[in-house]
């Protein structure tokens, strides 16, 4: 059987591992998007006592390994969780694990980009009456997105990648169902590369589109911050 | 100047008792006192360094002062139960280095005030946003953004943002100083006709042309107090403070009229 034929056969069950790996991506992002703009305001406008636990979480999440963390939130947290009668499945494991780890990375970047911003925006925004929240709203916040889109690009096309972690949760997203096709089919290398060629594709697709968000919403003399990780 | 203004001695629009403010071991304000009333322009003057910006921000509580008290009309400021930010809205501000809103245009500038703050409508808004740029001469540059406008182009729109509270004084914290000197005539003149037309306002300038042309009264500070106050005429003529002379002597060499 030629690579093509076999590409084929093997293609409608990776397609459908594909979708899992699409959703669990697009759920932890969101998840880590919404966790990481509180734990970013948290650490610079919330008290003390606030910003020393946002910033604990932080050094929590990016301080361990992120497979030892999905291992614990499908692992080692159940026993507790079935006391009070819930049960994960992988995928929502594998969401709050990826989710809750991308949140810290995330508020990092989104930190860097409020703090990008000159102080004296905040200021002015007070001086015509608005209260700080409003201020972050209407002033601080549309800036700070804007400036923080390239960063948060490397953020998501990690998250894309580190989703095939969710293989230890046995989620059947598409490195576990490239694993498993692999070993039927004896065709290791040839399926690994397909396996890879798809994520690849998703990486330069949402490269693209984000490049295009990023055009789309581009101000004249609002700069952008690229972030490492 | 406003001819009314020295008449009346009502129509006090704000009044601040002996403020203090220290920041560490700098005792910037050291007893600070002044009235202003409905349409008086009042320029404070004085070295670098002697609490003329701090003055201003602790008027508005963008500072907080460690004593004294400041009233807007009958409003004590400075109670801890006040609305600070029902009170930020009828006090106009205007910074050193413009501070406008990156990501809005110039019309969005003048908008966002009246909308977030006053909860205007739109259709509403925009049409006060347009008014006040034309007011200070921008009316073309709405769809600019502050990237885009020079330096006095800027502060002009910041003068909009401040003008479209309807405030009922504004304070200006050294306007001109971060603008290239051929930028700086714009904004004077914007500044002179509000003055004219009956705006109150405090300003902390060193133009000593703008302050002959239209303050009701000279402050001149240092050391965190101040040291001495009257109209242009009487300081500059015939100062009672030797540091009041020397000093106005040397702002007018190295600024001119």
């Amino acid at each position: 059987m030629g690579f093509f034929e076999f590409a084929g056969d093997i293609l409608p069950d990776l397609l459908r591992a594909t979708v899992t790996t699409i959703q669990l991506t697009v759920f932890s992002i969101a998840l880590g998007f919404g966790v990481g703009i509180f734990l970013a305001l948290g650490r610079i406008y919330a008290p003390r006592p606030i910003r020393w636990l946002t910033g604990g979480y932080i050094a929590f999440f990016r301080g361990t390994p992120l497979l030892a963390q999905l291992l614990l939130v499908y692992y080692g947290l159940p026993p507790y969780l079935a006391m009070i009668g819930i049960r994960l499945s992988p995928m929502v494991a594998a969401v709050i694990g990826l989710g809750l780890n991308s949140a810290a990375y995330q508020a990092e970047y989104f930190r860097g980009a409020v703090q990008s911003i000159e102080s004296g925006q905040m200021m002015a925004a007070r001086s015509i009456g608005m209260s700080r929240l409003k201020a972050i709203r209407s002033v601080i916040l549309p800036q700070a997105l804007r400036i923080v889109i390239p960063s948060w690009s490397n953020e998501l096309i990690y998250s894309i990648k580190y989703s095939s972690l969710a293989y230890f949760l046995s989620l059947t997203e598409l490195t576990f169902v490239g694993k498993k096709t692999a070993l039927h089919t004896a065709r290791t290398f040839e399926t690994y590369i397909i396996v890879a060629a798809i994520y690849l594709l998703i990486v330069i697709a949402v490269s693209r589109l984000l490049v295009m968000l990023e055009n789309r919403v581009r101000v004249p003399g609002l700069g952008v911050s690229h972030g490492h990780r | 100047m406003n001819p009314e203004a020295q008449t009346h001695t009502g129509n006090l629009v704000l009044r601040v008792e002996d403020l203090h403010k220290t920041y560490g071991d700098n005792h910037v304000l050291r007893g600070v006192s002044l009235t202003l009333r409905r349409g008086e322009t009042k320029v404070v003057v004085g070295p670098s360094g002697t609490g003329k910006s701090t003055l201003l921000r602790c008027i508005n509580q963008l500072t907080i002062p460690d004593s004294g008290h400041v009233w807007l009309g009958d409003m004590e400021i400075t109670r801890k139960e006040s609305d600070i930010n029902a009170i930020r809205a009828q006090i106009g501000f205007v910074f050193q280095s413009f501070n406008l809103f990156t990501h809005m245009t110039a019309l969005e500038n003048v908008r966002i005030g009246p909308m977030r703050v006053k909860k205007m409508k739109k259709a509403e808004a925009t049409r006060l946003a347009v008014e006040e740029l034309e007011r200070v001469g921008l009316s073309d540059k709405a769809d600019a953004h502050p990237a885009e406008l020079s330096g006095g182009q800027q502060q002009r729109v910041s003068i909009a943002r401040a003008l479209a509270m309807f405030p009922q004084l504004i304070l200006f914290d050294e306007p001109t100083s971060a603008l290239d000197p051929e930028l700086i005539g714009e904004v004077l003149e914007v500044m002179i006709s509000l003055a004219r037309e009956g705006m109150t306002m405090i300003v902390v300038s060193h133009e000593m042309g703008f302050a002959r042309a239209v303050a009701d009264e000279i402050l001149f500070m240092e050391g965190g107090r101040i040291l001495e106050q009257g109209p242009p005429n009487q300081l500059f003529v015939n100062p009672r403070e030797q540091r009041t002379r020397e000093f106005l002597r040397k702002i007018t060499e190295l600024y001119g009229e």
